[in-house]
């Protein structure tokens, strides 16, 4: 399909460096975790989470999301999607965590709403750099019980997300959910691979996406070989024991790159 | 069992260049998963590019059109790719080479020769890449000069994959087949563009790019029967593949392959399902060889 052109309805200042741009446009069958191809025109077209069915949350980062922190309510751009495999849902009783790092709680947020609306139980784990980046604090804390961990101690754990995660007890939970910076994730996924409960992990990755629909490969992770784009972007911990995750990725070229 | 220029495929299906191409992990997968009878991996060229801006593919009604813009690691980079490919696939690996001259093609070949690829395609038909691709696929005498500079330094197979923008495919096919290739690939994308009317803005980043999919098959159907008339190298077809009957009809317009490119959009085993489809085909039909179907529309007078 063709962009759609979505208009800005709604800006909200979520921390310093992260927006979220409420647009005209409802995905009412987006599944929480399904990324949209936001395209500023003249620039470029970036992947971005949805934080919810007419809403994006952004990160300033490159160029592409800098042109769009310009953008004022009223001002549009394209869309594409929503795009790629989505979190499993939970089943009414079951108990889920959330582990979110940064503006990876984007994708989780929606994740948690829709978990609470079939009746299961949503706590989530926030990890940010400080108490000032902390994404969806409260709405978080309107769904279920949140741990914190912040890098510089400014609120919760000092320390990094999985220096908090620690001290859960992970039996408890059915089924966990995370995002968030790569390195954030790769420390994550050894603690649950070492508690011994990767079977019931999901992970959302990033990669660089050049088609975003599944044909081009350049996103594609090893040694699967599996899509993030279309196979993911959330993957299973099952499906990424033994991958390039944490290890390194592909730029634009195709280049391997070091985390 | 097919036979195409020396190698040997289980399914005359195969993966085209450009399309899950980039990581040798992707290529195998496509093998795996997909049961292709071959792959052809992304273009390389001598240096590292990041391609065009996105949007680079979108989906139209009628297929697919795209600007990727050559993307690649560069051909010491894609090595270990090709290693991981050659080594983890049952299925040969085609590698698909660019360059802006003769040499430079050449340089790209002999810098991949280690990784032993099954053989090479020259990607002399890229719509929109300045310098690049149909920008040498649509003067007669670089063609053949770029095919013999690679057959003079590599001891596989040459496909020359040639572009559909031009006023006589066949002169072009000639000029390849002058230059030593084994065979000729077509077609590759043919020029298209789309407008955002909301905006003004051209979609693709590129601002246009290459058209794919359901719209280009009548296309590369008349494509291929020029060529199976003007060569006598195989034709291998690809444009707007997506089903056994595309396949057979490629076929019968003088392919002796086909190439499936966007059609992986929707199923990744698109090559098992065409390679089924034909073996039904040719049972239903009464046909003892594939042989007997290509070329057949040629006959039918």
């Amino acid at each position: 399909m063709l962009p759609l052109n979505a208009t800005i309805t709604h800006i909200i200042e979520e921390s310093p460096l992260i927006r979220t741009f409420f647009f005209d446009h409802e995905f009412g069958d987006m599944e929480p975790g399904q990324f949209v191809m936001v395209w500023v025109r003249g620039v470029d077209e970036v992947p971005m989470g949805l934080s919810g069915k007419n809403s994006i949350t952004v990160q300033k980062i490159g160029e592409a999301t800098s042109k769009l922190f310009e953008l004022k309510e009223g001002d549009s751009f394209g869309l594409r999607g929503p795009f790629g495999k989505g979190f499993t849902l939970p089943a009414k009783g079951e108990k889920v965590l959330l582990i979110a790092g940064g503006v990876g709680a984007v994708p989780l947020l929606p994740y948690a709403e829709a978990a609470c609306a079939i009746g299961a139980e949503a706590n989530t784990l926030i990890g940010a750099r400080s108490s000032e980046y902390l994404l969806f604090e409260g709405r978080f804390e309107a769904l279920g019980k949140v741990y914190i961990s912040t890098d510089d101690g400014s609120k919760g754990v000092k320390g990094f997300a999985v220096d908090a995660l620690r001290s859960l007890n992970l039996a408890a939970y059915d089924r966990i959910a995370v995002c968030g910076p790569e390195r954030m994730m790769a420390s994550v996924f050894s603690l649950l691979e070492e508690r011994k409960v990767i079977e019931k992990t999901e992970f959302s990755l990033h990669r660089y996406f050049k088609c975003g629909i599944g044909v081009c490969g350049a996103c594609c992770i090893d040694p699967s070989g599996l899509r993030v784009c279309k196979d993911g972007p959330v993957f299973s911990g099952v499906q990424l024991i033994g991958s390039e995750l944490g290890k390194y990725s592909r730029d634009a070229s195709g280049r391997r790159v070091k985390i | 069992m097919y036979t195409l220029t020396g190698l040997k495929l289980k399914n005359p299906a195969i993966l085209a260049a450009g399309v899950l191409g980039t990581s040798g992990a992707s290529l195998c997968r496509v093998v795996r998963v997909g049961r292709a009878g071959a792959v052809v991996t992304k273009s390389i060229g001598p240096l590292p590019k990041t391609g065009h801006p996105n949007p680079s593919m979108v989906k139209l009604d009628c297929g697919f059109l795209n600007a990727m813009g050559l993307p690649n690691p560069s051909y010491p980079d894609f090595l270990q790719e090709l290693e991981f490919a050659k080594k983890n696939s049952d299925a040969p690996v085609i590698a698909s080479i660019f360059g802006g001259t003769p040499s430079e093609f050449a340089e790209v070949a002999e810098g991949l020769l280690p990784a032993k690829p099954d053989a090479f395609e020259l990607n002399v038909s890229c719509p929109h890449a300045e310098g690049y691709g149909a920008a040498i696929g649509s003067n007669p005498c670089i063609v053949e000069a770029v095919t013999a500079a690679v057959k003079d330094v590599v001891n596989v197979p040459v496909w020359v994959k040639l572009t559909p923008n031009v006023s006589d495919i066949a002169s072009i096919g000639n000029a390849a087949e002058s230059g030593g290739a084994n065979a000729v690939v077509a077609i590759n994308t043919v020029k298209g563009m789309a407008i955002d009317i909301e905006s003004g803005y051209p979609v693709l980043g590129n601002r246009s790019g290459g058209l794919s999919g359901k719209a280009v098959k009548p296309v590369a159907v008349k494509c291929i029967y020029d060529l199976y008339t003007a060569l006598e190298i195989p034709v291998i077809g690809v444009g707007g593949v997506s089903s056994w009957e595309d396949a057979v009809e490629m076929m019968m317009a003088g392919a002796a392959a086909v190439q499936v490119g966007s059609a992986v959009y929707d199923r990744v085993d698109i090559f098992s399902e065409i390679s089924t489809g034909i073996e039904a085909f040719l049972k239903r039909k009464g046909y003892s060889d594939i042989k007997k179907i290509i070329g057949l529309a040629h006959e039918m007078v």
